[in-house]
Parts: structure tokens; C-alpha cells; sequence
């Protein structure tokens, strides 16, 4: 690992004061990419801004919404009893990053920032309409994630938290990478009633996406056998030693059938 | 039996340290001026080395000094050897490559060692690395085993065909003969695929050199420190002998990767001198994967010759080793002698012939592993007998009967001679464990829930204990494979054992100390284990090929048999009585027919005060030592069998059983025996289910170089393993033990396959059946 | 270099370090606590795992300077006069062969306790397991070892 300067400011103006101010600041939150990246020099920023504690966590639940201020852990969500009673799948989902020991460091707002190809969080934002705040403004999921790491947050621009809407009924279903257990495919399935099904996929191409085809035959029969009759292409699937593109379509496929059959 | 003798499950002494954080690894060690070392690694699998320049890093702030392999070569540092001399089927020597501790001329593998940065702190060292400035010529990979001997590059430029050797064993006329004769014949392809040993604790090393007395000590990771001296010394030039001082401290794991001697440690211990300072390296889990020894990479034809009465008339094989890009130190005996020499398995089979060409390529050199040549013979063996009996149409076990070996001494046409066992009780009794007759319901019940079942045999035999000297001697071991012990009886009673042994995980703080607690009839704490130091034990010849027990503790047993005779002599002229008048029992002497009695004690202090016997008949003190060479080999052999699901929509297969039943002949400790059966398991389904190490094949990068890709089993992996023993004593050990660190990754590859193309019906599948590749072949059958 | 200060182990540490520092390398460097192991660079293998603020985390993953006022509890830090019953559960239950990975599996033992109760099925331990890699004892007598020292706790 390079050296940097380590802050811990105490609010976000804090926190964009000293990126700004910076050569090359990167913000941190629970570290669980960015300090890996950093240990095999991926990256070598100047100034490394932990906003964990300014991001802060806190968790509010209702029946029709979720919301999670950006420091909050994957631990914390899993075990909350608000959300596993309001949306009880993102519960779940929260529960099956990483390990204990990641979940217990790793949050909503870093997972989300990153954008890794194979992050859950992602596919929880597409497929529960989720509304990502900032330090500037408010994005909606569908418009955040623009590509393999990539999101459509500008420099200095940091989330403050996360707003999920609750669906009727919904599941998150995982086929973790063998080694490195991370999402080789994950497709959450969401029944938001009247404001339409959505079908989110990670893990299997260069970001987190909705599936339209899928969303529709949902929307026409919300059983796992009205996925059949759609045909997930291998085009756009990564491919690597752990599954091919087409076994990586495969799994969209399964995977989707089986958060339909779990969303009950 | 008493609550710590032999046979009792006696809570290990070792683990105090271990679980409260008091363990003292090689990289817990820090001397005082010490330097660190980091290594500059070949970023290409097969290039000409050009221009180094080293200016840049020399600058770097905290760089002390760096060095490449033209220093190397200028202070007459020699290669790393290959200490097993394999000769062709011509009759022509193995083609031994050299293997520079820092690259000369050309880099052969990624990860190979170009040079050695040695700076203030790892961070600086690790920094500066990057400036060393390195010109290379990029050639052509040779990556692909079966291909590697016709390939147009040269690994090594002046050997041909990129072939260490071609080497066979067996009456091939003979074998040729039953197989035209045969009634059923089956064939295999197989693949045994490489894996990384990736023990917990990466290799480490420190270097130190005292200009006082000018020796050296070098403290390292080693399963075997006195080897890793006598090489350092003999071969590489270091140091005499004498001057060397080899320390492996707590070691975290081997499996056979510490057997080894890198060029690291080398690196650190030979440069120590030049900088004046103690240099320390510790691998990153990076560096493990890439330039670890690595283990396995066959490819094989085998094929099996059955009569019409069900009965094996041959066996032969022909395999490729890929052996890497330089002959690593035992490498060329794990394909040949570790490896062909078990092909018999249980069974009696009449004519065997194998065939083992032996390839270099641009890759990690190769050498043993767990089990090193025995798992490959296991799979070869148990894949062709499972799949004979599916494609005869016989159960597999009952097969398995009709051909076992049921006579002892049986010789094998392939040199070994196995002395003891009972094949079918050990099947017999793994059979009913399983409940085997209910098996037909289970799959019934797997099937209701969408899962298709599978139930795979593997009756094993495995030959360890290495090994008689003479015998491994006429094979071209460079070494003889005795062990030494001396045992040390202090004059307040208590006991020192020295042991050439050396444990990095298996226990023998704890199971050394049963059987000298056992014998001398004291409490267990009176016992202390003292290994790992060249300065402190005799020479001898460490810890690999499950021999501590069939060999390191035998070495033991003597020197307790000349204790007792000693202290016989001692207290028959203290009780004034005739020696062969004096009884030991239960660390009591007595006088035959008297009430006459002496505590091993107060036996140990009269040899020490030695007032009351003459000491120019009986020398004082009670210190004796022994050297142990095996008669033969012990043949652990056992039955696993395994139970596996498959999701034949995602291709995950879960292991739903798995019962061992092995026969190791007497147990000293069945706690440490078990606990040595599950890691051993493990690895083998590690093996056949997640791990691959995987090189690109065009570019010989190493695809699967971190935990994020090389999957190491988990503990969600598996079930609970059904353990149980039967036992047949080992004739040529007075313990009667056979050993038992290897046998489950032994068992467990064949196990798994077996049961896995049982489950989804396919004749050939290639390990690991990850999920991919099990998805693979449910779509290539339908 | 900033200048931390934390609670190791119930006593008041402070000291310089980077900020790249790692907490495993301040732990195991600066303060000689030598027990906690690194065994891999991807976050995975858990051999550093101790306890921040009471919770499990990986050590190797953590920067030293992030920890500033935190409380760190080490597996140095944990026998309280006696054995803690965690490591006593794996002495009995055999569940170390090297001891490499072992203070990373006792500390997350302790956490898993402290997270999911004393009542711990097997199916929970294996899962919860899933950051610590072993390579000597295939889990089984991890498990096991957990189990009983659970109910213990």
C-alpha cells in the first residue's frame, strides 16, 4: 500500500472541504473494497476521508419505505427488526454480503458508491426503486448505475443515505462465486403491486441492471414458470474460470425463478 | 489404559500456546537491525532477461541493498537441487535444469525471482521493488501438460522436447498380453488437476549472521530443518555444515509445501552476510500462490483388463507430469516411485504397466503435496474400478471384494510388498455405516426434492512411513529416510525427547509425550518435545509422507528401550540384585520375588549422583539416542465412501455424507488420528470439488492467484465425518502403527468423482466438478 | 504521522504509525501482540480477526488510524485469569492442528456467540464461518469446539 493522509471528519461539509482541498482524495466508508484495492496498489490516493462516522447510520422503517443513512452496516440491516418486518428480502439480502466480519464493517453507502459488478446493494436499489441521496441531490436507482464501477455520482459528491420502497412481495436470490463469494449471479425480484414488478440482475455482467423481459412476464403470471418463455441472453455475461457466459445466462434465469418461488 | 498413555484421547499440550496467542511463528520473530527483503518477480511466464538496472531502487529511501542473480553468481552461490535421481527407460539420467536462486539468463515461471530488494521496512522494500528497472525479451509459454513435450519453446534451451524423462515400470509385454486376452476392458481419461497447497501461514524467513563466530542461522518455515541445512551447506555453498544453524519454529501448516528449499530463504541467508544485518521475508498470500511449490497437474490414460469371471487381469496407464518450470527437491519421485508404485491398490492384480513422461513448462515447479503421487494412484485406480463394475454391471463393492487382496506379505508387480490389512472389513464395516443396502430409498427421497444423488467408493491403500534407506537409495533418493531420536532423562525424572521429527500441525508435543509417558510410566507433563532446531536435536530428517509415527516415534521406542536397559543396570546395583532380577512397570522397578522398589525418579537421579554402581562398568547419566530405519514401508488402506446431491439446475453439488473407515493399525491418540482424517478429507474434496489452480493458457499467467478465485473449502462444505477404524497391526513397527496423515486425501478425490458421475450418469468427468462443470456435463449428456 | 490511541486489551495504548498502517501491523508490530496472524491480502481468510468496539472485523482490513478511541480486544485479550470458554472449547474439542487460523476462529467464535446466542446449530456455525479458512481440520472439530463452548459462554 502507498502512504495517504487518513482524515475522519466530522460532517460531510467537512468531509468534501478536505476532498476538495486534496490532490487525489478518495472518501471512505467501511473500507472493505477500498483498503483491499489500496493493499494490492489499484489504488494510491493522496488522501483517504473516512465518512463513516460523518455519513453516520440509523435505519427508519415503515410499511411502504425503507431508509438507511449511507454508514450504516450490512450487519445492521440484516439483523434490523424494522426491516426484517417491512422488507424482510432486503434483510436478507444485507445478511449475505461478504462474511460476518465484513458485514460487520462494510455499508449501504460504500457498496453502493463502488458499484462492483458483483455487489448485492445494487440490485436492491434497481429492484426497490430505491432513492439515493447526496451531499447535491437526490438520484433515482434506475439512473445511478452507468457502468463497471461506475455511478452517476460527480467528484466531491457523497451519499447520505438510501430510501428503499417496501414491495408487496419480493426475494433476493444469490449464486455466490465459489472463492470469492461475492454475487457470480443475483437477481432480486420485487412486486411493488400497482407500481409495476421490477427484476434486478448482478454479479452477471459489467453492472447491476433491470430485466425488462422478465419484468414483464411477471407482470403476466408472478410464477417462476412464466420466466421460461424468456430468453436471457449470453452476450453481455462476464465470463471467467468460475462460469461462462452461457452458464452465467443459465443462472439468471434460476436464480430469478427461485426469488420468484421465495417471494411467497 | 491410562488417561494420557497410548491409546487415550489426551488434550494436546501444544494448544495452551496456540489458543491464547502465545504460538512463536517464524514471522513473530523480529531480531534486533533486521532488515527486510522483498522479492522482484518475473511479471512473464517464459522471457529473456535483459538489463537490470538497480539504481533507481538502490536510491529509494531505507534501501540497504539489492541484489540480483549476477551477485548470486559472483559470490559461487549455487542452484537449488533436485535430491532424486530419475532415470529414463533408456537407461539416460533425469534432464536436471539449472534453478538459480535468482534468475540468470531467462525467467521461467510468473513469480520467479529476478531480484531481492533489501530495505529498512517491508513497505520500503516492497516500494523500491518497483523501481528496480528489469528489460525482458518475451518468449513463447509452454503451459498446456499434454502438450508440452512437442511444443515448439524451450523451457530449458538445451533440453529437448521440454522433457525431464520418460520413465516406466512394470512388465509391459506381459501387461500387453492380459489385456488381449481380456473380456472387458476399461478405458479412462483423467486429469488430476493442480492445486496450491496454501498452508495458513505463508513461507517465512529471516537470515542472520554473527561475524563473532561467522555462522549463520536462518529461521524458517520447514517441515524438515536439517535437510533444509544439509542442502544449504552441501549443494548451495552457504555455509559449512557446521557454521549453519536451521530453526523452524511453530509452523503453520505444510502439507508438503515446506518439505522444500526455495530460493527465498536461500536468498535471505546468503545475503545476511553481505549486508551485515538479520533479513527477514514473509510471503504475501500473493507471492504463496504464485511461487509455492505447487501440487498433482497429471493428465493419464488408464485402462483396466477384467476376465469373464470378474477378475482384474492388468492395469496400465500412461501419464504426463507436469513437474513446472524447474525440478523443485523431491519433485521428480512424486509421478515415478511415490506414485506408480501404488497402482495395485487393494487388489490383486497380476500385470501392471505405467508409463510416466515427465514435462517442464512455464509454470510453478511442482512436488509433493498431501498423499505426493499416492491421491493421483487412488484416482487412477478407483475411477477405473467404480467405473468397470457400473459398465459390467456389478456393484461396485461387490467387485471391489471379488478382486481385494487378502493374503499377506502380497507382493505387487510394482515393487511394493504390503504387510498387513483386512480390505473387506474395512468395506464391510464403511458399508453398514453408511447403511450402503438403503441406498436406492435415499436417492428416491433426493429425487423427490429435485436432487439427483450420487454414492461413491474408494477403498485406498497408500504406502508411507518413507522409507527403508537402502531401498529409497536404490530408487536414487539422494537421501536415506531413517529418523533419529535421543531421549534425555533429567536427574529430577523428568524427560526431554529430542526428535528429528517435525510437527506443523500433527501433535507431537502430545502424542510423542503419550508414548514416553506410556513407556517410562510418568505423568505426561514430565514429558517435553524439543524439535526444530539443528542446534539443539540431532540430524534428522523431519516431518512428510505421514512417517513421524511408523518412523520418528520408533526412533523413540529404542532410545526408551536403551533408557530402560540402562536404568535396569542402575538400580539392580542400587537394590544390590542381579540385573535380570529387576522389573519395570508402571515407572517402577522391582526386585523379582521382593518387595524391594524404585520409582523411575529416584532410578534417574542414582545415574546422575551415580554414587552406588562403578563407573568404569556403568557410565553416569541416563541419555540415549536412536537411529530408526524402516524394513518397510506401512500401508495404511481403508474405505471411504461419500454420498453426494446435485442441483441439476444450478450444477452445485453438496456432500449430504461421507463415512471414513481406515485402518492405521494402532492408534496412540484418536483424537490427533481423526482430527488428521477430517483435514484430510477435506483437501481431498477440496480437490474434486472447488480448487483448480488455473493458468492462462497463451500467456501462463496464473488465472487463479488469490482466495478471490482459487476457492479453498469452507466449512459449509461439508458434513459431519462419520469416522470409524479397524485394525490390522504393522508387523515392522514395535508400536505396530501405521500412518494416517495422507490417507483422506488420498481416498476423498475418487471418492467424490465416483459419486458425482454416479449421481448425473456420466462416465467421465474431470475434477474439480465445480458447478460450471458439472452444469457442463448434465448439458453435454442430455 | 498521526498519533493513535486505543484500548488494546483493557489497556491504553497510543503510538505513531502511517496512514496505511494496517491495525493487524500496529497490533502485531508496535504492541507485540503477535497473536493475531495475517494469512492472506483479499479480506478472506480471517486469521486476523478481533474485536472493535465489540464487534468482529479483520484486522488486515482495517486501518490502525481508523481505530483512534477505539476499544480492540485481541485473542491475547480474552482469557480473563482463566481460559476463556471458547478457547477451552477448542483445546477439548481438538479443534486447532497448526493453530495458525486458530485466535481469527476463536475471536469469530465469539462474536458468532454474541451476535446469534448460545444456542447454535451446526447449520448456523458453518455458515457463519464462512470468512475463516482453516486447511488442517476439514472444520469438523471447529464446529464441534464452537458448539460446546457456546453453550459455555
Amino acid at each position: 500500500m502507498y502512504d495517504f493522509n487518513y482524515h475522519r471528519p466530522k460532517d460531510i461539509k467537512q468531509a468534501v472541504k478536505i476532498l476538495r482541498d486534496s490532490e487525489d482524495g478518495v472518501p471512505m466508508s467501511g473500507g472493505m473494497t477500498l483498503v483491499p484495492t489500496m493493499k494490492q496498489r489499484l489504488a494510491a490516493p493522496s488522501d483517504v476521508v473516512d465518512i463513516a462516522a460523518a455519513a453516520g447510520s440509523g435505519i427508519k422503517a415503515s410499511t411502504s419505505k425503507v431508509t438507511i443513512k449511507a454508514g450504516t452496516t450490512h450487519a445492521t440491516v440484516a439483523s434490523h427488526p424494522g426491516i426484517q418486518k417491512h422488507c424482510p428480502s432486503l434483510a436478507a439480502l444485507a445478511g449475505m454480503i461478504g462474511d460476518p466480519h465484513v458485514r460487520n464493517k462494510g455499508t449501504i453507502g460504500g457498496s453502493i458508491a463502488n458499484n462492483d459488478p458483483a455487489a448485492d446493494y445494487p440490485s436492491a436499489c434497481l429492484a426497490l426503486a430505491a432513492k439515493i441521496v447526496t451531499n447535491k441531490r437526490t438520484i433515482d436507482a434506475d439512473k445511478f448505475f452507468k457502468g463497471l464501477f461506475e455511478t452517476a455520482l460527480r467528484d466531491n459528491e457523497i451519499i447520505t443515505e438510501v430510501e428503499f420502497a417496501c414491495p408487496k412481495r419480493g426475494a433476493y436470490a444469490k449464486f455466490p462465486n465459489p472463492a470469492s463469494r461475492y454475487a457470480m449471479v443475483g437477481v432480486y425480484v420485487a412486486d411493488h403491486g400497482r407500481k409495476g414488478i421490477r427484476v434486478a440482475v448482478t454479479g452477471a455482467t459489467d453492472s447491476a441492471h433491470r430485466n425488462k423481459a422478465m419484468e414483464k412476464a411477471l407482470t403476466e403470471d408472478f410464477a417462476p414458470g412464466a420466466l421460461d418463455s424468456v430468453k436471457v441472453k449470453s452476450d453481455d455475461m462476464n465470463d471467467d474460470i468460475h462460469a461462462s457466459a452461457d452458464y452465467r445466462a443459465h443462472l439468471v434465469t434460476v436464480m430469478a425463478k427461485r426469488a420468484v418461488a421465495a417471494s411467497g | 489404559m491410562s488417561d494420557s498413555g497410548i491409546g487415550a484421547r489426551v488434550p494436546r499440550k501444544e494448544d495452551h500456546r496456540f489458543i491464547t496467542g502465545q504460538g512463536n511463528y517464524t514471522d513473530d520473530i523480529n531480531l534486533p537491525k533486521q532488515t527486510y527483503a522483498y522479492f522482484v518477480r518475473s511479471p512473464h511466464a517464459h522471457a529473456k532477461l535483459g538489463r537490470i538496472n538497480t539504481k533507481a531502487a538502490e536510491a529509494a529511501p531505507g534501501v540497504v541493498a539489492v541484489f540480483t542473480g549476477k551477485d548470486v553468481e559472483a559470490d559461487g552461490i549455487g542452484g537449488l537441487i533436485c535430491g532424486w535421481m530419475i532415470h529414463s527407460k533408456d537407461g539416460s539420467p533425469m534432464n536436471a535444469g539449472p534453478h538459480p536462486i535468482l534468475a540468470s539468463g531467462k525467467v521461467r515461471y510468473v513469480g520467479d525471482h529476478v531480484a531481492v530488494v533489501i530495505a529498512e521496512s517491508y513497505a520500503e522494500a516492497k516500494a523500491a521493488a518497483e523501481l528496480v528497472e528489469v528489460s525482458y525479451k518475451v518468449l513463447p509459454a509452454v503451459v498446456d501438460t499434454a502438450t508440452a513435450a512437442t511444443a515448439k519453446a524451450s523451457v530449458h534451451d538445451d533440453i529437448p522436447n521440454n522433457t525431464v524423462f520418460n520413465w516406466a515400470i512394470g512388465d509391459e509385454d506381459a501387461t500387453a498380453k492380459a489385456f488381449s486376452s481380456a473380456s472387458h476392458v476399461t478405458t479412462l481419461d483423467l486429469v488430476n488437476n493442480r492445486l496450491i497447497p496454501n498452508a495458513m501461514e505463508p513461507r517465512a524467513a529471516i537470515g542472520d549472521y554473527d561475524g563473532g563466530s561467522d555462522s549463520f542461522t536462518l529461521y524458517t518455515t520447514s517441515q524438515n530443518p536439517h535437510v533444509a541445512r544439509l542442502v544449504l551447506s552441501a549443494f548451495i555453498g552457504i555455509a559449512p555444515e557446521h557454521k549453519l544453524r536451521v530453526i523452524a519454529p511453530d509452523v503453520g501448516g505444510g502439507f508438503g509445501s515446506k518439505i522444500f528449499i526455495y530460493a527465498e530463504e536461500t536468498v535471505c541467508v546468503w545475503a545476511a552476510k553481505k549486508v551485515g544485518r538479520p533479513i527477514k521475508w514473509t510471503a504475501g498470500r500473493d507471492e504463496a500462490f504464485l511461487a509455492d511449490a505447487h501440487g498433482r497437474d497429471h493428465v493419464s490414460k488408464a485402462e483396466l483388463a477384467i476376465d469373464a469371471n470378474g477378475k482384474i487381469q492388468a492395469l496400465r496407464v500412461k501419464t504426463t507430469a507436469n513437474l513446472g518450470a524447474y525440478l523443485s527437491t523431491f519433485a521428480s519421485s512424486v509421478p515415478t516411485y511415490l506414485y506408480a508404485t501404488l497402482l495395485s491398490g487393494q487388489y490383486n492384480i497380476p500385470n501392471i504397466y505405467a508409463e510416466v513422461d515427465t514435462v517442464y513448462t512455464n509454470t510453478a515447479p511442482v512436488d509433493a503435496y498431501r498423499g505426493a503421487g499416492r491421491p493421483e494412484a487412488t484416482y487412477v485406480v478407483e475411477r477405473l474400478v467404480e467405473t468397470a463394475a457400473r459398465e459390467l454391471g456389478m456393484d461396485p463393492a461387490e467387485f471391489r471384494s471379488k478382486n481385494f487382496v487378502t493374503e499377506y506379505p502380497h507382493q505387487t508387480p510394482v515393487i511394493m510388498c504390503y504387510d498387513s490389512g483386512d480390505y473387506q472389513d474395512s468395506l464391510d464395516k464403511a458399508c453398514a455405516l453408511i447403511k450402503y443396502d438403503q441406498f436406492e430409498k435415499r436417492r428416491a427421497s433426493s429425487m423427490r426434492k429435485g436432487k439427483m444423488r450420487g454414492i461413491g467408493f474408494s477403498t485406498y491403500i497408500e504406502a508411507c512411513g518413507i522409507a527403508p534407506s537402502a531401498a529409497v537409495g536404490s530408487l536414487g533418493a539422494g537421501v536415506g529416510l531413517w529418523e533419529s531420536a535421543e531421549v534425555r532423562v533429567n536427574p529430577t525424572g523428568n524427560v526431554e525427547v529430542l526428535t528429528g521429527s517435525h510437527s506443523h500441525g500433527q501433535g507431537h508435543e502430545t502424542t510423542f509425550a503419550q508414548l514416553v509417558a506410556d513407556r517410562l510410566g510418568i505423568p505426561i507433563d514430565q514429558v517435553e518435545i524439543v524439535h526444530g532446531d539443528t542446534d539443539k536435536v540431532q540430524f534428522g530428517m523431519g516431518t512428510y509422507g505421514s512417517r513421524s509415527g511408523a518412523v520418528g516415534m520408533t526412533a523413540i521406542s529404542k532410545a526408551l528401550d536403551k533408557v530402560e536397559a540402562k536404568a535396569k543396570k542402575v538400580a539392580s546395583h542400587v537394590m544390590e540384585a542381579a540385573e535380570g532380577d529387576i522389573e519395570f512397570k508402571d515407572g517402577s522397578f522391582t526386585v523379582k520375588g521382593t518387595d524391594k522398589a524404585m520409582a523411575f525418579g529416584e532410578v534417574a537421579l542414582a545415574a546422575y549422583v551415580a554414587h552406588s554402581f562403578p563407573t568404569d562398568q556403568i557410565e553416569p547419566g541416563l541419555k540415549e539416542g536412536a537411529f530408526h530405519d524402516p524394513a518397510n514401508f506401512t500401508f495404511p488402506a481403508g474405505c471411504h465412501i461419500c454420498e453426494v446431491e446435485v442441483d441439476p439446475e444450478t450444477g452445485v453439488t453438496e456432500i449430504v455424507d461421507w463415512v471414513a473407515v481406515d485402518d492405521f493399525g494402532n492408534i496412540i491418540n484418536p483424537n490427533i488420528v481423526e482430527g488428521q482424517v477430517h483435514g484430510g478429507i477435506a483437501q481431498g474434496v477440496g480437490q474434486a470439488l472447488t480448487e483448480n489452480a488455473v493458468y492462462d493458457s497463451g500467456t501462463g499467467q496464473l488465472l487463479s492467484g488469490s482466495y478471490m478465485d482459487y476457492c479453498m473449502p469452507r466449512a459449509s462444505d461439508f458434513p459431519e465425518f462419520r469416522l470409524g477404524f479397524t485394525v490390522t497391526e504393522c508387523p515392522t513397527n514395535p508400536l505396530g502403527i501405521k500412518g494416517c496423515g495422507e490417507a483422506g486425501a488420498i481416498a476423498a478425490p475418487a471418492a467424490v468423482m465416483n459419486a458425482v458421475t454416479n449421481a448425473i450418469g456420466v462416465k467421465e468427468m474431470d475434477m474439480p466438478a465445480s458447478p460450471l462443470n458439472v452444469w457442463r456435463a448434465l448439458n453435454a449428456s442430455i | 504521522m498521526p498519533e493513535v490511541s486505543m484500548v488494546v486489551n483493557g489497556q491504553n495504548v497510543s503510538g505513531s504509525c502511517e496512514g496505511r498502517t494496517l491495525l493487524v501491523e500496529f497490533l502485531r508490530e508496535n504492541l507485540g501482540l503477535t497473536g493475531t496472524h495475517v494469512g492472506c491480502d483479499t479480506s478472506q481468510c480471517g486469521a486476523c480477526v478481533v474485536h472493535v468496539n465489540g464487534k468482529a472485523v479483520k484486522a488486515c482490513t482495517e486501518l490502525a488510524a481508523a481505530c483512534d478511541g477505539s476499544k480492540v480486544t485481541t485473542i491475547e485479550g480474552v482469557a480473563n485469569g482463566s481460559l476463556h470458554p471458547m478457547q477451552e472449547a477448542f483445546r477439548q474439542h481438538h479443534g486447532l492442528q497448526c493453530g495458525f487460523c486458530t485466535p481469527g476462529m476463536i475471536m469469530a467464535a465469539i462474536d458468532m456467540v454474541n451476535t446469534h446466542g448460545k444456542k447454535l446449530s451446526e447449520d448456523t456455525i458453518r455458515h457463519e464461518l464462512e470468512g475463516n479458512i482453516c486447511r488442517c481440520t476439514g472444520y469438523h472439530n471447529i464446529v464441534k469446539a464452537i458448539k460446546a463452548g457456546a453453550k459455555k459462554m
